[in-house]
C-alpha cells in the first residue's frame, strides 16, 4: 500500500445572483477544463471545472445563478443539496465562492448572508467594480472583509482581473474546515429553529440546522413534503410555532427578508459611498429609449429583423451552408468512386452522408442565432425583451421569460427547449417546451422552398408583395399561431394553475464579453452536432434500411432486361450524339428500377398501407411514404421524394428536375396530376405542424425526465398536422379546383 | 394607503408593508422590497404592464398584480 497521503482536493462551489459575471468568472478560472451535464430528475445544469494553483488542485462546481438559497422546488433544492453535501455523486464542497456585483451590493449580500449560515469556509469575489464606478459607488474592500469575517477579493472577471489573488485566497482555505455560522435572525426565531432541528435529528441524525430553518420558513409546504414525509404531529408543531412567532411580531416568512436586509445594512453602513446625486449612467440613458413605449418597440422589431436577416440571408449563413454541402458532396463523391455498387455504398451515401449531412448543414444558422442571442443576453437586452413581451405572453398564460426559448426554436427546437431552463416555474417551463417544436425551425425550410418554388405561381400582389414570400411567411405565422393556441388550451386543460409571478431584475447594460459569446456559440453548436448528430445518424440508418429491404433486384430489373441489353450493345457502335441519348435512357431506366425497388421496400409497403388515410389530404402513396420516412427528421423528405419519383436520391430543394418531375407526376392509371396547389399547401402545413424530429422528442424526454411529455408532444402535433393538412386541402381544393 | 401599482412615473415612495402570505410577495422581499425601503417608479412596458421600478440601487420589473401586494407609506 502506498504511504503517501493523496493531496487533498479542494471542492469549491460557485454561488451568486444572475448577471454578476459568475459564468465569466467560472470560465476564466477553469479555462477549457470544463464538463457540463444534468442532474437526474431536474433541469438543473451542472458545470464542473478545475484549475491547479501552486500545486493545489481545485475542483469547481458552478451552481445556477440564484437570488436566494430558499428551495421551493426540486430544481432549487439541488443547489442547496450540493452545498450541504446531500447530492448523490457530488463531493461535498470544502468551500464556497460567492460572486457579488459591486454595483448592486445591497441585494447581492442577501445570498452571502444565507451562505454564511451554512458554516462552510467562504470567499467573496467582488466583481464588476467598473460598473459600480460608473454609478459613482465605491466600496472599502478591507472593511467589507472585516465586517463579513470572510476574505473579499476584488475581481474584474471580463478582463481576467484579480484572478491570481482569488486563486491564492481559495487555496488558502484548504486549512479551514468550517467557519462559525452567523445567523441574522432574532433570538426567539433561533430558539424555534434549534427545537425543530432537535426534533428532526431524532428521525434523521444527518439533518442539518440550515434545513430545519428553511423548513420553518417555507410556508409553501414543499420542504415539509421533501424532508419530513408529512408527519401530522411535526406539521402541527411547525404551524403552531409560526403562529407564536407571528404573535411576537416575527411573521414567517417575512422575517427572513427583514432580518437579512437589516444585517446587510449593518454590514454596509459607512463602508460604501455613493456620490450625492446618483449619476445618470449611460445604461440609464440607453434604457430610457429601449424600454420606451415607442422607441423600445421599434428597436425590438429592428433587432429581431436584423437577427433573422443574418440567420436566413445568403450573405453569411447561406455561403457557409454551401461550403458544408460541398464538403458532404465531396465525401459522397469519394465514397461513390471507391466502393462497388451495393448495400454498403447505398447505406453510406443515401443513408449516413445524406442524413447526417442534411442536419449538419443547419449548423451555421444555429451558430449565428446563438451568437446574436448570447450578445443580447450578455449586454442585458434579453431581460428587456422578456419585459417588453411579457404582456403578450401573459395573454396566453405564459410569461415574458418564454420569449428566449421560443426565439431560439426558430433555429432548432433542441437548443430552444434547453433554453427553457431559465423559467423557474415548472408549469410555464413545461408549456414552453411543449410548444417550442411548433416554431418553424430551419429543417422545415427545404420543404417550404421546394414546394413553394414548384407550385406557387411567381406573382406579386399589388405589385410588390411576392406570393412566394407570402406563402413562406404564412408557414412561419402558422407555427406561431398554433403555439399560441396550444399554450392557451394547455393552460386551461391539463396544466391549469395560477399565472406565476413575473419578478425579474433588469440588469445594467454592459459591453458583452467576446470570448464569453464565442464560448456560448461553440458550446451550443457542439451540443447540436453531438445530440442531433448521434440520433439522426441512427435514424437515417433505420429509414435507409426500411427503404432498401426487402430487395428483389431481379424482379425489378426483369422488365427492362432486354432493353438494357439492347441499349448496351448499341452503345458500342454509336457516335457521340447517339451515345448521349442512350446513356440518358439508361439513367432513366435505372431510376425506374430504383423506384420499383422502393415501392417493394418496407417503406413502400407502408406507403400503400396508409394511402386511405392520406388520400383525404390529397396525397398519393408516395407522399405518404415520404412523410413516414420523415418522422425521425423532416429533412429526409427531399431525398425520399427524389428516390420515389425515380430521380435518384441526390436531389435537393433547388433541383430543377425534381421540381419538374413532381409537377408532372400522375395518379396511377390516370392522367390526373398528383400535385397541385392544394396538395402542395397541405404538405407544407403538415410539415409545419408535425413533430417530425426524433432528436427533439429525445430532448423533451431528457428535460422533463418523463416519457409522458415526448409522447404527448408527438401525438398532439401529429393530430394537429393531420387536421391542419386536411382542412387546408379540402378548403383550398373546394376553392381552386371547382 | 396607496399601492406601488398606483405610483406615478418618476415618483418615489417608502414601502409600508407587503402581503407576505403570497408566494410572489416572498420573491419580492428576497429581491429587496422590504418595509422601510424606498422605491422609485421608472416606467412601464409598451402595453402598460409589467412595471419597472428602482429599488436598492437597481432596476426590477414586476407585474401590476404583484405591485398591488405592496402598500406604500402615505
Amino acid at each position: 500500500m502506498s504511504v503517501d497521503a493523496p493531496a487533498r482536493t479542494l471542492n469549491v462551489a460557485l454561488v451568486g445572483n444572475p448577471n454578476t459575471g459568475k459564468s465569466t468568472l467560472f470560465n476564466a478560472l477553469s479555462g477549457i477544463r470544463q464538463k457540463t451535464g444534468n442532474y437526474p430528475g431536474v433541469t438543473v445544469e451542472k458545470k464542473h471545472g478545475s484549475f491547479t494553483h501552486k500545486g493545489q488542485k481545485v475542483e469547481l462546481i458552478d451552481l445556477p445563478g440564484t437570488y436566494s438559497l430558499a428551495p421551493r422546488s426540486p430544481d432549487e433544492m439541488v443547489t442547496v443539496d450540493v452545498l450541504l453535501g446531500r447530492q448523490a455523486n457530488e463531493a461535498k464542497p470544502n468551500a464556497v465562492l460567492v460572486i457579488v456585483d459591486a454595483s448592486n451590493l445591497e441585494r447581492n449580500l442577501y445570498i452571502v448572508s444565507q451562505v454564511k449560515e451554512l458554516g462552510l469556509p467562504t470567499v467573496v469575489a467582488l466583481n464588476m467594480g467598473d460598473i459600480a464606478k460608473d454609478k459613482g459607488i465605491s466600496v472599502d474592500v478591507d472593511k467589507l472583509a472585516e465586517r463579513l469575517d470572510v476574505p473579499v477579493v476584488a475581481t474584474q472577471a471580463n478582463r481576467k482581473g484579480g484572478l491570481d489573488q482569488l486563486r491564492d485566497t481559495i487555496v488558502s482555505l484548504l486549512d479551514r474546515d468550517s467557519i462559525s455560522p452567523e445567523s441574522p435572525f432574532p433570538a426567539e426565531f433561533c430558539d424555534k429553529v434549534s427545537q425543530l432541528h432537535e426534533k428532526l435529528q431524532k428521525h434523521d441524525a444527518e439533518s442539518t440546522r440550515y434545513l430545519a430553518e428553511r423548513l420553518l420558513l417555507d410556508t409553501s409546504g414543499y420542504l415539509e413534503k421533501e424532508l419530513t414525509s408529512g408527519g401530522q404531529e411535526l406539521h402541527n408543531w411547525i404551524v403552531e410555532s409560526r403562529n407564536q412567532l407571528a404573535e411576537l411580531g416575527q411573521p414567517v416568512p417575512a422575517i427572513e427578508a427583514i432580518s437579512r436586509y437589516k444585517w446587510v445594512q449593518s454590514v454596509l453602513d459607512g463602508i460604501i459611498t455613493r456620490e450625492a446625486a446618483r449619476k445618470v449612467t449611460l445604461s440609464d440613458r440607453i434604457d430610457r429609449i429601449l424600454t420606451n413605449r415607442v422607441g423600445g418597440t421599434i428597436f425590438f422589431i429592428l433587432i429581431m429583423t436584423l437577427m433573422f436577416q443574418a440567420v436566413f440571408s445568403d450573405l453569411v449563413a447561406g455561403n457557409l451552408m454551401g461550403y458544408i454541402e460541398g464538403f458532404f458532396e465531396l465525401i459522397a463523391g469519394l465514397v461513390d468512386a471507391s466502393l462497388a455498387d451495393g448495400a454498403l455504398k447505398s447505406l453510406l451515401i443515401d443513408g449516413v452522408i445524406a442524413g447526417v449531412g442534411g442536419v449538419l448543414v443547419f449548423l451555421p444558422q444555429i451558430c449565428i442565432l446563438f451568437f446574436f442571442i448570447a450578445i443580447l443576453e450578455d449586454c442585458g437586452y434579453l431581460a428587456r425583451a422578456a419585459y417588453l413581451m411579457d404582456r403578450l405572453f401573459s395573454k396566453i398564460g405564459l410569461s415574458g421569460k418564454s420569449f428566449i426559448p421560443l426565439l431560439s426554436s426558430f433555429a432548432c427546437a433542441i437548443p430552444g427547449i434547453m433554453a427553457a431552463r431559465v423559467i423557474e416555474n415548472r408549469r410555464d417551463r413545461l408549456i414552453t417546451i411543449l410548444v417550442a417544436p411548433l416554431m418553424s425551425c430551419s429543417a422545415r425550410m427545404p420543404v417550404y422552398v421546394l414546394l413553394t418554388a414548384a407550385f406557387i405561381p411567381d406573382e406579386t400582389i399589388g405589385g410588390f408583395l411576392s406570393l412566394h414570400t407570402l406563402v413562406m411567411l404564412s408557414m412561419y405565422l402558422l407555427g406561431i399561431l398554433a403555439a399560441v393556441g396550444v399554450a392557451f388550451v394547455l393552460r386551461r386543460t391539463i396544466l391549469p394553475g395560477e399565472t406565476p409571478p413575473f419578478v425579474m431584475e433588469l440588469p445594467s447594460y454592459k459591453f458583452p464579453s467576446i470570448s464569453g459569446v464565442l464560448m456560448v456559440m461553440v458550446e451550443k453548436g457542439w451540443a447540436f452536432v453531438k445530440r442531433a448528430g448521434t440520433l439522426i445518424f441512427a435514424m437515417t440508418i433505420i429509414v435507409w434500411a426500411l427503404s432498401y429491404f426487402p430487395r428483389n433486384e431481379e424482379a425489378a430489373t426483369a422488365p427492362f432486361a432486354n432493353e438494357i441489353a439492347q441499349l448496351e450493345s448499341q452503345l458500342e457502335g454509336a457516335n457521340e450524339e447517339e451515345a448521349a441519348q442512350i446513356e440518358e435512357r439508361l439513367v432513366e431506366i435505372n431510376n425506374q428500377i430504383d423506384g420499383e425497388l422502393l415501392r417493394g421496400s418496407f417503406l413502400g409497403m407502408a406507403g400503400h398501407w396508409i394511402e386511405p388515410v392520406v388520400k383525404p389530404l390529397g396525397w398519393d402513396w408516395k407522399i405518404g411514404s415520404a412523410a413516414i420516412a420523415s418522422f425521425p427528421a423532416r429533412e429526409v423528405i427531399i431525398s425520399t421524394m427524389g428516390v420515389l419519383y425515380n430521380l435518384g436520391g441526390e436531389e435537393d430543394e433547388e433541383s430543377a428536375p425534381l421540381r419538374e418531375t413532381i409537377k408532372e407526376a400522375k395518379w396511377a392509371g390516370t392522367d390526373e396530376n398528383v400535385f397541385n396547389i392544394p396538395v402542395a399547401l397541405s404538405i407544407m402545413v403538415f410539415f409545419a405542424l408535425c413533430a417530425q424530429c426524433a432528436a427533439t422528442l429525445a430532448v423533451i424526454k431528457r428535460e422533463t425526465n418523463s416519457w409522458r411529455w415526448p409522447i404527448f408532444t408527438f401525438v398532439y402535433m401529429t393530430v394537429l398536422a393531420y387536421l391542419g393538412a386536411l382542412i387546408t386541402y379540402q378548403v383550398s381544393a373546394a376553392i381552386m379546383l371547382s | 394607503m396607496s399601492k406601488l401599482s398606483q405610483l406615478a412615473v418618476g415618483q418615489k415612495a417608502v414601502i409600508a408593508s407587503i402581503d407576505a402570505t403570497n408566494v410572489a410577495a416572498v420573491r419580492l422581499m428576497e429581491m429587496g422590497m422590504t418595509p422601510g425601503c424606498s422605491v422609485k417608479m421608472i416606467g412601464s412596458a409598451p402595453f402598460g404592464d409589467p412595471l419597472e421600478v428602482e429599488i436598492r440601487g437597481y432596476h426590477l420589473s414586476l407585474r401590476k398584480t404583484e405591485a398591488d401586494l405592496v402598500e406604500l407609506v402615505s
